[in-house]
């Protein structure tokens, strides 16, 4: 039977994942917001399943605002970065360090 | 009366007003015009006033003017207290302004501040005014401070010179010494009697001597000793008595006319009549009249000494003033007040006729100063050399001259002074203004004669244009040595003998000298007779004579003496090291001190570690913090994460 802690284990996991995503990765700007939609999935996951865990609807419909969200961040996200690529001709994370003291 | 003291005291300060915003509209003529009609009016005044209070027999005056401020039942007034010691006063500053003012328009004749001098005499004039007028000590410090500041203003006339403006400035300093003296004073008397008022202060005076206070913790002193001995440390500066006498002789760099009117004849004796006009506070404490006569004795002797080495002609001059004012703070001291007040008189007529004569000297020579290159002045100057015997003879006390009279019955009053069983003070201070007789003469002749005799060492171009000054110059000289000349003769007797302060002086029963003497008092003519028999007239014939011999018939026994005795001659030269003591001792000191809280203490502590430490510290810090500032985006997430999760731990388990 699958019980609510494993949902939970498995959204942990998609958590972490994006988060080593995030760190790890060097070289690619699309790769970090992918990482950032998967840790949005990974909430998400923990909405649905308390939603069933406790028999409220309202999780749910939250999902859907933050799946909303979610894509019109990625939009702008991307737009963002097709900005800078036109600017520094490069989406390599380890050339944007403009933010260095 | 109201509007004569009214008039006496503003006519001058209107004339200085105009003279001074309005120089460059009225012109030169305009200026001494209107500051002469000024001083002139307040000089008629001043007889007026006088003659109604002396053969009017009106009655002494105390009347409040305005009320400038009144706090905490503290009453700031301007008044005038005119009795008889005032009007005296009054005469004498006004008249020989009125004698500078007309002088001036001769000896100032090229200078381009000529509007600004009148100017600055007339406001000098107001100032003094004031200051004698006064019924309060407020008013008295104040005309005490604006004597002080035009004192410094004309000192400093000529103020390209450095040697001027290092005068001045010293000058003023010297006397914020005893103006904070005599600032604590008033404070001392307002504590104990909480007013400022005169008439109010000297009803309270007993009591006040009846009281204690402590400044430091665990003695207690008496507080009139107190109170008197910090108004005499105002009168020591204003009156340059030892050892703040040091600015007299250097103001001797402003213009002629103005030494022998504020440094000379009016301005320096303020402290001599303050000590007067407070005599019913310094009767109350015995302690206090000592440290006046020790100080004054100190004056009278060691600065009459200097003036024997002097070469400057004003300086001899200057140096002798000194020595007068010690007379009359000896004075003073003995309880004679009246005597130093009579002194005072006529010593501000003989002192201002030599500083003039000076003066005119100094035209004629066409500002040589030096009197080794004078010489045989007599034949081509014969008023002023006239003038200056008068003078001279009135200063050495010579029977007859004015001098004579309130000199020697100074003299005689101290030497009686030690019946009363006050110790050697009075002895010492007796035998130091006798002695004091012979020095007086010694350099008083020795400039007559090095200027007005003996071989002629002017250079040849200066010699062809030695001639009398004009009678602007000429007049004031007559005028004043009249005075001084004869005016003894017919005063000595009522003022000193016939009650002429009345309630103006206040002396204790114990210590009245002068009504002792008054008892062997015959006349004029009779001391003049007995003159001879004193040891006075001796010592100044002794003084005269050496003069003679040394400087007329044997110069070169001087030389000698001064290369035999180098060691004395150079404490002599040097001053007794009193301005080496001022100017390297307490103002090297202080500036000593200055540099060290400059350098170490605001440079290298405020400035540097404090202010630039501060900075140099955040810009350390920041130079270590900035290198967490990667600029990756990785790092901050990573900062992020890390973050997030110390907060939710903290959350989850330590809260």
């Amino acid at each position: 039977m699958i019980g609510l802690e494993h949902y939970l284990t498995l959204a942990a996991m998609l958590f972490v994942l994006s988060i080593a995503g995030i760190i790890v990765n060097r070289r690619n700007l699309i790769l970090i917001l992918m990482c950032i939609e998967l840790m949005l999935l990974a909430v998400n996951f923990n909405f649905i399943a308390f939603s069933r865990y406790l028999g409220d609807e309202t999780g749910q419909i939250f999902v859907f605002f933050i799946l909303t969200v979610a894509a019109a961040e990625a939009a702008i996200g991307l737009a963002i970065l097709v900005v800078l690529f036109r600017n520094k001709r490069s989406i390599a994370v380890q050339e944007l360090n403009s933010l260095k003291g | 009366m109201y509007n004569y003291y009214l008039t006496i005291v503003l006519a001058p300060l209107a004339a200085a007003i105009i003279a001074g915003l309005a120089g460059k509209k009225i012109g030169r003529a305009g200026a001494h015009w209107v500051t002469i009609v000024g001083v002139g009016t307040a000089c008629l005044l001043s007889m007026l006033v006088l003659k109604n209070l002396f053969w009017g027999g009106a009655e002494a005056e105390n009347i409040s003017v305005y009320t400038w401020a009144v706090t905490d039942g503290l009453r700031m007034e301007v008044g005038f207290l005119v009795d008889r010691l005032t009007a005296l006063m009054m005469c004498v500053v006004t008249f020989v302004s009125l004698m500078v003012h007309i002088y001036t328009i001769g000896y100032m004749r090229e200078d381009p501040g000529y509007q600004r001098f009148f100017s600055y005499i007339s406001l000098f004039t107001f100032a003094m005014l004031m200051l004698v007028m006064s019924n309060n000590f407020l008013q008295l410090f104040f005309g005490w401070e604006a004597v002080g500041l035009v004192s410094y203003l004309l000192i400093g006339f000529w103020f390209k010179k450095e040697t001027a403006i290092f005068a001045n400035l010293k000058a003023f300093l010297v006397n914020r010494v005893g103006d904070f003296g005599f600032l604590l004073g008033i404070a001392g008397v307002v504590m104990f009697t909480g007013s400022l008022d005169y008439a109010t202060v000297f009803g309270q005076a007993e009591s006040i001597a009846g009281q204690n206070i402590e400044v430091l913790q665990g003695t207690p002193w008496n507080a009139m000793t107190v109170i008197c001995i910090l108004l005499f440390i105002g009168a020591m500066g204003k009156s340059a008595q030892a050892p703040l006498h040091v600015w007299l002789p250097d103001s001797m760099e402003g213009p002629t006319p103005i030494s022998a009117l504020i440094h000379a004849a009016t301005m320096v004796t303020a402290g001599i009549f303050m000590v007067a006009r407070m005599s019913p506070l310094f009767e109350l404490s015995t302690t206090a009249l000592g440290f006046v006569i020790v100080i004054g004795s100190i004056t009278a002797f060691f600065m009459g000494l200097l003036g024997i080495i002097q070469n400057d002609i004003k300086r001899v001059v200057a140096y002798s003033t000194l020595s007068q004012l010690g007379y009359m703070t000896v004075a003073l001291g003995a309880s004679a007040y009246s005597a130093a007040i009579f002194h005072l008189m006529t010593h501000a007529f003989f002192k201002a006729l030599l500083f003039l004569a000076a003066g005119s000297v100094i035209i004629a020579m066409h500002h040589e100063q030096d009197i080794r290159k004078m010489g045989g002045i007599k034949k081509y100057m014969p008023i002023t050399y006239w003038t200056s015997l008068v003078g001279s003879l009135a200063l050495i006390g010579f029977p007859g001259s004015s001098g004579f009279f309130s000199k020697d019955l100074l003299i005689e009053a101290v030497r009686d002074s030690h019946w009363q069983g006050q110790g050697a003070v009075y002895w010492i201070a007796y035998l130091s203004v006798l002695l004091g007789v012979f020095i007086t003469a010694l350099y008083t002749f020795r400039m007559f004669f090095l200027v007005f005799h003996g071989e002629e060492r002017m250079d040849a171009k200066t010699k062809s244009h030695l001639h009398e000054p004009s009678a602007v110059v000429t007049v004031p000289l007559i005028l004043l040595a009249i005075p001084s000349a004869i005016i003894g003769w017919f005063t000595v007797g009522p003022v000193l003998f016939g009650d002429y302060f009345g309630d103006a002086i206040f002396v204790s029963e114990s210590k009245d000298i002068i009504g002792h003497m008054a008892h062997a008092w015959h006349g004029s003519l009779a001391l003049l007779t007995h003159s001879v028999r004193t040891p006075v007239f001796w010592l100044a014939t002794c003084g005269v004579i050496a003069a003679w011999f040394l400087y007329l018939k044997r110069p070169d026994i001087p030389e000698m003496i001064k290369t035999r005795l180098s060691g004395i001659y150079n404490v002599l030269d040097r001053k007794y090291y009193f301005d080496d003591l001022w100017i390297k001792g307490f103002a090297g000191g202080g500036r000593a001190i200055g540099q060290f809280l400059w350098k170490k203490g605001d440079q290298m502590i405020i400035d540097d570690i404090l202010v630039n430490g501060t900075a140099r510290t955040v810009v350390r810090l920041a130079g270590f913090v900035r290198q967490i500032q990667t600029g990756y985006l990785y790092t901050y997430a990573f900062a992020m994460i890390i973050g997030l999760t110390a907060l939710l731990g903290w959350l989850i388990w330590l809260r």
